[in-house]
């Protein structure tokens, strides 16, 4: 398994379960910083719930998950909640406001935890949608009136409203069309290299296989609630792993 | 064979009994929790404006409507008893005393249950099922604080405000129907009217609909806030809230009224 010093999440021999159901069992492994990491795996692998033991919405039931050095289980609620302000994340469906505008949604989070005043969060929202390809004509319009390209885009510049430490991905490119597909990995990786002075983390939990290994620095397979198979994305393309060779070649 | 039927029978019964308390039990808790929140900065004015507007603006329409046929129907069938033993003048002193005990506070209280109720559980529903709600708890901003509160404290002032507009309104109605349409004189209707009408009537009403304003509120949130798989969620959510809170409404006001008739 590979070890990274000053990982940015660390998790260690966590299990999580649900009633009778072990959805994670006994995982470890660490998330370096700066770094694409990508977390592959079927439908039902735990990887969704990995990522709420990331952002400290599930605690583990055994275990623990250190997150920039900080250990989650350790904080009270109220910290954990100003903690959550390291991670920006791009939902599915880009889970906008639809009673906001895309530069409201994109200003929501600089309203509730900065001191900016109004124009200087409008301000700073405007560049934010200017660097995700959102033209000025689409500011001012609600989610039902974008296209689902441009919620995507309107939902990351309001992931990295904060500036966050952690950015997630959660399933990015699913259901979208392949033009659609191309532009949002395109993005990912744009706003990785944007981002990577300040030392931004970007995790992104996916079955797109190919999306994956064009764009990941690293790769983890989930199966059944373990990681069976984590490289460097270029290794990981040749790994003997019967799992792994099967999900490359579906 | 009939002895198992039986058992089953009884066995379920006994299930949907457990289910439904332990529903109640899961409401009333996700109602504390507003007494937490309540006293937790950041105070968002805002969003208690807008939803003040929403519940209490929104729903004058209704209440008014609604409080002046109630009140103008009082009178007409209160008049047609009461003119039996000859004590048709305490007609307008009755419909008052009905309105601001008893139908002022429930009506409302059904009225708003179904409207604004049902616009709770649909909104917050919709927003859980699309992970805004979950968007809100990422950014490090407590879902039920933000949009359970806001909710809440809303329909809890605006419901004693509708409950005095249905009042006052059904009076209107009741004196236009008792004078000029059942021509009772208009010095007689007032002055029993005033005789036997106390403050402390109305506040038996008010004191109900702030409490049915907290209930609608909790029970429109709660159901929001446990809306699972998609539309069809939604939709059994949004119809959850309005029969339990017009269950809630009519099962407190039972208690609250043989409290109330006691203290007032």
């Amino acid at each position: 398994m590979l070890t990274f010093e000053e990982p940015a999440v660390s998790i260690n021999s966590i299990t999580k379960e649900f009633g009778d159901h072990t959805v994670l069992n006994k995982l470890s492994f660490d998330i370096p910083r700066n770094k694409i990491t990508t977390i592959l795996g079927f439908s039902g692998a735990g990887k969704s719930t990995l990522l709420k033991l990331i952002l400290g919405l599930h605690k583990p039931d055994q275990g623990s998950i250190e997150v920039l050095g900080k250990n989650l289980s350790k904080f009270r609620p109220i910290e954990l909640r100003e903690f959550r302000q390291n991670f920006g994340m791009l939902f599915q469906y880009a889970a906008l406001f639809d009673s906001m505008t895309a530069v409201e949604n994109v200003y929501f989070p600089l309203n509730e935890f900065t001191s900016l005043s109004m124009e200087e969060m409008i301000d700073k929202a405007k560049k934010l949608l200017i660097s995700v390809g959102i033209k000025d004509i689409s500011f001012d319009r609600i989610p039902s009136e974008l296209s689902g390209g441009m919620r995507k885009r309107v939902g990351l510049a309001r992931g990295l409203a904060l500036d966050p430490l952690i950015m997630l991905y959660d399933e990015p490119t699913t259901g979208l069309d392949p033009i659609t597909t191309k532009m949002v990995n395109e993005l990912i990786v744009d706003t990785a290299k944007k981002n990577k002075d300040r030392g931004m983390t970007s995790i992104i939990i996916s079955h797109d296989v190919k999306a994956t290994l064009r764009i990941s620095d690293y790769v983890a397979f989930l199966d059944r609630g373990n990681i069976v198979e984590y490289l460097p994305v270029k290794e990981f393309e040749k790994s003997t792993n019967p799992l792994v060779q099967e999900f490359i070649n579906l | 064979m009939i002895l198992s039927k039986l058992k089953k029978f009884v066995e379920i019964i006994g299930a949907m009994t457990i289910e439904n308390i332990r529903g109640i039990g899961q409401i009333w808790l996700f109602g504390l929790r507003f007494f937490y929140w309540i006293v937790k900065p950041p105070f968002r004015f805002k969003l208690l404006s807008e939803q003040f507007y929403f519940i209490g603006n929104k729903s004058l329409f209704i209440i008014t409507l609604a409080g002046g046929f109630t009140g103008m129907v009082m009178a007409y069938q209160t008049y047609f008893g009461f003119k039996l033993i000859n004590v048709d003048s305490l007609v307008g002193s009755v419909v008052a005393i009905t309105l601001a005990k008893e139908l002022a506070p429930v009506l409302t209280g059904l009225i708003v249950a179904g409207r604004a109720g049902a616009a709770m559980a649909a909104q917050i529903g919709t927003m859980k099922v699309t992970e805004q709600v979950d968007a809100l708890e990422v950014m490090g901003i407590d879902s039920y604080q933000y949009l359970a509160v806001p909710r809440i404290i809303a329909a809890t002032f605006a419901l004693p405000m509708l409950s005095i507009t249905f009042l006052f309104v059904g009076n209107i109605g009741s004196i236009v129907v008792g004078t000029v349409a059942l021509l009772i004189d208009e010095t007689v209707y007032m002055s029993k009217l005033s005789e036997f009408m106390f403050i402390g009537d109305v506040m038996q009403g008010v004191i109900k609909a702030t409490v049915f304003g907290f209930i609608i509120a909790v029970v429109g949130t709660y159901f929001g806030f446990n809306v699972t798989k998609g539309a069809e969620g939604v939709g059994k959510g949004t119809n959850l809230a309005v029969v339990w809170g017009m269950i809630l409404v009519l099962v407190v006001d039972y208690f609250l009224t043989s409290f109330l008739v006691q203290v007032l």
